[in-house]
């Protein structure tokens, strides 16, 4: 394929494309409403939107297959000139596989888990006749040596579970392209990674695609991404193309409003000294809240006092009051444990949570009325935070006459006052949780924690769940509620963009410690923590080009290591870091090295030395 | 794995221990006693008493418990109350009809059934899914006692095979000659079990169908074939095992109505006449051997299950 | 909020533009200035509920024959012992005037005989469902609410009874107390609240983990508060449509006693009791009507109750049926 003559050969196009949903009742939903698009060789085209908007539909469509309840309902999708739409399945076979071939979000789900991995990856041409099966292994070979798989003589011999979900998100490349289809199919195959292993499972699907010389559609949210592997952008609302051009003009010269309103809530990382910093005008300078040596897991506790499954091990935080902490760190980092610890969810194993400097007792039936409403917890999830059988009055009520006393008139005015304060309309109060979009709810679940008139609010990954610019409006509201009512906000996230553009203290962790903590703008300039720099250079910019400075600069090597690990002592990150030193970092638990006020780095090597 | 398995075992252990004391006491509940039973209604009060004495009926309830499942594991079963004769001789003189029965059921019923709710989970929403689903959704729900009067209205009444009732003895029959002779029995527990079978076997297949792998394997050009076969009952098989062994756990309560319906002696006939002569010695004993049966069952689904699952096939 | 309705050209700001010279490559669709793209909805609306034409068969089978349970005997040609023919010898006489479904096997009416069953079948099934309902529903959301260690001494002890044939457990008791009403009644209801229990924990502690009642307990509600506010109007939905097929299993538990000849006893009409009574007329091939009838009755109800569960666990997203 490397060898066609004809560079701009179009390999698919969607001529007026439509497709719907179909009602329980017969009728029809139109979901992509007449889409058009060209993809030729050697390109990679974008589709680029947020939920709702058709992206994952349409992609499916190069391969004549539209998922259970939706059907073709007009328009073209050409595949190398014939139109795959109108296409049996059995018609449709002897492409799939060859011509096309499709990555899926989850490359966990989407391995059988009773095959060995090297039967599904050479299944498809094989199946085709296109290659032997000695031809076929020998390419899966080469594939795994080209997508950095680790032992690649032998990972096809295993079963899906036995290896890591990075790893399999890129044998399931390999799979893709085993047949050397003309067309890939790309579906947000970055999105459940860790930004650390995202990038560099971006980086071997960018390379293969320009070896192998096919083209392809990647379908994602995250500009970012498509920033860095995208030659065109074709930006989807509803079901309909607002905007598509070239990379370079989509991303630097966008014209169309909800372009931009992308673009806009994309907030990129702060440059030293931009960090920011809430009012002073409730700042005092005792702690509102504040956790000293604590020890938390799972699973109850072994004969020495040790969780089963440990999860924190010496955590050491304080929140100041009107302050905003942003904890940071991958999943499996304990952050979201941290927060159960400070709200009383989980009580900690060892160590002291206190309030106001006096100990809160560790498990919440133990806690006086007082002492609960003083901290309150924001889920990630509204859809299982709120009862779906409570109105939105009930849910924002509760809280208010249970720790406020409101009743009857005085209990509704603040429910509305709440509503109010969230930007969402007094009439929702009537309204049960389903009727709201996930933006709506998400807001109710906020207003909910403010109801009790808190000092602290622990927010678990608010907009994780949201799309990008649901997301974004979310913080604004955030912020705007710091500065009117000087509540102390924690905010748990594993978007360092997102925390860094809101929080004025960040705590990094990294397999249940603490790696660097401190003022926003401290712990995001050198000194870094060495995990701390590999976090900030992983962090893609929306920047052409970028995924290549970065590939060149980061440190390879702790990128491509595996899952995260919890050890009884030492420093966890010591066989992904650069700078370890062996016999040392492994053995004893790292000194906290002080870096001016409050920034604390826990490393063995001295400040100077994570300098530059 | 091995760890998962010993410890079903073991819960499975328990459990018949618990079944044995529920059974045990559960006939103690009222003070029926079965010395006076026994001696009937004009023996004298000595007689009775020292009968009492000679069955341990004087010792504590927990004493006659620990006397009677030792007993039992033995193979001692007792003594009928209402005939005198040894448990053990009553059932060795029924238990065959009952085998035959429940065995050539599973032997006939279950493939075709499996097969049946198989075929319809290649082909959902397909006139024949429709059809099979709506017949199996009728006869779930249905008593066992109607499936066999429309077996009789069937082949007695309109094809003229047969009688409704089942007689005559199965000394040295064949293979063949058994489910002829036993053909109406049979036929009526085969359709009582492909009622659930095919809902459950279908839903099975079902799910495995509609999981992200085989959507892939769609995607990746699979034939249909293949991907029924390598990809989906692959993952299938184990589910399929658990509902044929919970089926055939199911079959316990139809045996019984089946043998009244069609008035043969087995060992279900036995039990209800132990209930009606509230001969409870030879109902303990049957209600254990019937709740061992079933309890084996569960247990071979539940490992049918553990063993499916991949991961704990080829750990890591 | 789309743009697409406004036709192209119908603003001067509206911008249909090729900028950049890239004139094939850049395509931006016509828009409004100052036009908002809300969030879309999750999900579209959902259609209402409605049965399907089974659906509907079943809902009249269900209501026919509570109907009858009701106003059978009312209604009811003969008492339930009394003969149309007292003065011929008249066993399994076929449906003829004056007995529109034939007699039976001691010269009774069976329309009658069904129209009086009808209640006794029913009456008994429904009790007994709502005493499995009360102690099953009662028993398993406490266990779901209470320590882990008290969860698992009323599970395992649950697991044991339902570790054993219902009807095996049903033969135990009737032997040991003897067949009535009231002891059929009790027996199903506490042999089926095994399996109720066993739904409303897993319903109970399926709720009991979810973050809104967490956010419950983080607030210091207390715990009665937790379970009829937080946990049952969750749970109430899914428990009902279970009901259904509760009573479905109950009323074949029922049926199958009497047909032993352990539950209802005559002279008391049962639909169960009655197909038993009458199997003679099938093995001496005299008639059909006397077996078929009640059986037939039974069959109706249940596959009728069934059909209606079908429709609405199918039109509530099929999750009710996987959880059975």
């Amino acid at each position: 394929m490397t060898d066609s003559p004809n560079q701009n050969e179009v390999i698919f196009e969607a001529k007026n494309l439509q497709i719907s949903a179909i009602r329980d009742d017969g009728t029809e939903l139109p979901i992509v409403k007449g889409v058009d698009f060209k993809v030729r060789r050697g390109e990679v085209i974008a589709l680029i939107g947020e939920s709702g908007s058709g992206k994952t539909t349409i992609s499916l469509s190069a391969l004549g297959y539209c998922k259970p309840g939706l059907k073709f309902a007009g328009g073209e999708a050409l595949l190398l000139g014939k139109d795959v739409s109108k296409m049996s399945t059995d018609e449709l076979r002897p492409s799939r596989g060859i011509n096309v071939a499709y990555l899926a979000q989850s490359a966990a789900a989407t391995f059988n888990p009773s095959i060995k991995i090297n039967e599904q990856v050479t299944e498809s041409p094989v199946l085709h006749g296109t290659k032997t099966q000695a031809e076929a292994d020998e390419k899966a070979l080469k594939l795994y040596h080209a997508l950095e798989l680790p032992d690649p003589e032998n990972i096809g011999d295993r079963f899906p579970h036995q290896v890591s979900g990075g790893q399999l998100q890129r044998l399931m490349a390999a799979m893709a392209l085993c047949g050397e289809p003309d067309l890939l199919v790309l579906d947000e195959p970055t999105t459940a990674l860790d930004v650390t292993t995202q990038i560099e499972v971006l980086k071997a699907f960018k390379q293969v695609i320009k070896e192998e010389g096919a083209a392809a559609i990647y379908v994602t949210h995250d500009l970012a991404v498509v920033a860095q592997i995208a030659d065109h952008i074709v930006v989807l609302y509803n079901g309909e193309v607002k905007e598509a051009g070239p990379t370079d003009i989509i991303i630097n010269r966008p014209q169309h409003p909800y372009t931009k309103r992308l673009m806009n809530a994309i907030k990129p990382l702060p440059e030293a000294g931009q960090g920011e910093s809430s009012s002073d005008e409730y700042l005092r300078k005792d702690p509102a809240l504040e956790a000293k040596d604590v020890d938390a897991g799972y699973g109850g506790l072994d004969a020495d006092g040790t969780p089963k499954f440990p999860v924190l091990r010496d955590i050491n935080v304080a929140i100041e009051r009107g302050k905003t902490v942003g904890i940071i760190g991958e999943s499996g980092c304990g952050k979201s444990t941290l927060a159960r610890v400070l709200a009383g969810l989980l009580p900690a194993a060892s160590g002291e949570v206190l309030l106001h400097g006096k100990t809160l007792p560790p498990a919440l039936a133990n806690r006086t009325r007082d002492q609960l409403q003083k901290v309150q917890f924001v889920y990630q999830m509204a859809d299982t935070a709120l009862n779906p059988r409570q109105k939105i009055t009930d849910i924002l009520g509760r809280p208010v006459e249970f720790y406020l006393g409101l009743k009857g008139a005085d209990k509704r005015q603040r429910v509305e006052e709440l509503l109010d304060m969230v930007e969402l309309p007094r009439q929702f109060a009537d309204r049960y949780p389903h009727e709201l979009s996930g933006g709506q709810k998400q807001r109710v679940n906020l207003a909910r924690a403010l109801a009790a008139e808190p000092e602290v609010v622990l927010c678990d990954e608010v907009t994780s769940a949201l799309d990008t610019i649901v997301g974004a409006n979310v913080i604004e509201l955030l912020k705007r509620l710091r500065r009117e009512t000087g509540v102390s906000f924690v905010f748990i996230s594993h978007d360092l963009s997102t925390v860094s553009n809101f929080a004025d203290e960040i705590v990094v962790l990294y397999a249940g410690r603490v790696a660097e903590q401190g003022s926003t703008d401290k712990v995001l300039s050198p000194p870094y923590h060495p995990y701390t720099r590999l976090l900030v250079s992983s962090v893609p910019e929306t920047r052409i080009g970028w995924l290549e400075e970065a590939a060149q600069t980061r440190e390879a090597k702790a990128g491509v290591a595996g899952a995260v690990k919890l050890t009884k002592k030492g420093c966890p990150f010591f066989e992904r870091c650069p700078l370890a030193i062996p016999g040392t970092c492994e053995t004893i638990d790292p000194p906290q090295r002080l870096d001016g006020a409050g920034h604390i780095i826990e490393c063995h090597r001295e400040v100077s030395e994570l300098g530059g | 794995m091995t760890s998962l398995i010993l410890k079903r075992l073991g819960i499975g252990l328990i459990t018949v221990l618990a079944v044995s004391v529920i059974i045990f006491f559960g006939t103690k509940i009222l003070p029926g006693d079965a010395a006076q039973i026994r001696m009937g209604q004009q023996a004298t009060a000595e007689n009775v008493a020292a009968l009492r004495e000679k069955l341990g009926l004087d010792k504590s309830y927990v004493m006659q418990y620990l006397t009677w499942l030792g007993n039992f594991v033995r193979g001692d079963l007792g003594i009928s109350l209402s005939s005198d004769v040894p448990i053990v001789n009553l059932i060795s003189d029924r238990y065959q009809n009952t085998l035959y029965v429940s065995v050539l059921t599973a032997v006939i019923g279950v493939p075709i059934s499996l097969m049946l709710g198989i075929m319809a989970a290649m082909f959902p929403g397909s006139l024949y899914d429709r059809v099979l689903t709506f017949i199996s959704v009728t006869l779930v729900a249905a008593p066992e006692f109607f499936t066999a009067t429309l077996m009789v209205l069937l082949f007695v009444f309109a094809l003229g095979i047969g009688t409704a009732v089942v007689v005559g003895s199965t000394e040295g029959k064949g293979v063949f000659e058994l489910i002829s002779h036993f053909a109406l029995p049979i036929t009526t527990l085969s359709f009582v079990i492909a009622s659930q079978l095919i809902r459950m076997s279908r839903a099975a297949v079902l799910n495995v169908m509609s999981s992200p792998y085989i959507e892939m394997a769609i995607l990746k050009g699979v034939p249909r074939r293949r991907i029924i076969f390598r990809h989906a009952l692959l993952n299938a098989i184990g589910p399929i095992v658990n509902v044929v062994a919970l089926n055939l756990a199911y079959l316990v309560t139809g045996v019984i109505v089946v043998e009244i319906y069609f008035g043969y002696s087995g060992l279900a006939t036995l039990i209800v006449q132990g209930v009606q002569t509230r001969d409870f010695v030879l109902v303990q004993c049957l209600g254990m051997i019937f709740c061992l049966t079933y309890v084996v069952l569960m247990l071979i689904a539940d490992i049918a299950a553990y063993a499916s699952n991949p991961r704990l096939r080829h750990p890591k | 909020m789309s743009t697409t309705d406004t036709p192209i050209g119908a603003h001067p700001d509206m911008l249909g533009g090729m900028p950049d010279g890239d004139k094939t490559d850049h395509f931006v669709a016509p828009y409004d200035e100052g036009v908002s793209f809300d969030e879309l909805p999750d999900a579209p609306p959902k259609a209402r509920f409605r049965l399907t034409t089974t659906g509907k068969i079943g809902a009249f089978f269900v209501i026919f024959w509570f109907f009858i349970a009701v106003f059978g005997p009312m209604l009811a040609p003969y008492g339930e012992n009394d003969l149309p023919f007292p003065d011929a010898y008249s066993e399994f006489q076929v449906p003829q005037a004056g007995a529109w479904l034939g007699t039976d096997v001691q010269d009774r009416d069976i329309l009658s005989r069904i129209m009086y069953g009808a209640g006794r079948t029913i009456g008994i099934s429904v009790i007994a469902t709502l005493i499995a309902y009360f102690i099953g529903v009662v028993l398993g959301i406490g266990a779901a609410v209470s320590s882990p260690r008290v969860d698992m001494v009323m599970s395992r002890i649950n697991d044991a009874f339902l570790s054993l044939p219902t009807i095996m457990l049903g033969l135990v008791v009737v032997a040991a107390v003897g067949s009535s009403i009231p002891v059929l009644i009790i027996t199903a209801g506490c042999i089926y609240a095994s399996v109720v229990f066993r739904l409303a924990r897993a319903l109970g502690q399926e709720i009991m983990v979810m973050d809104f009642v967490e956010a419950a307990k983080a607030r210091g509600e207390g715990r009665w508060w937790i379970i009829t506010r937080e946990i049952w109007p969750n749970a109430a939905m899914p428990l009902i449509t279970d009901f259904g097929l509760r009573l479905i299993y109950i009323i074949l538990f029922v049926s199958s006693l009497s047909f032993l000849g352990l539950g209802v006893q005559p002279p008391q009409a049962d639909w169960g009791s009655m197909v038993r009574d009458n199997l003679g007329a099938l093995q001496y091939g005299a008639s059909v009507i006397p077996v078929l009838a009640p059986a037939l009755a039974i069959a109706t109800l249940t596959v009728g109750i069934n059909l209606v569960v079908d429709d609405i666990s199918a039109q509530s997203g099929g999750k009710l049926s996987k959880r059975l």
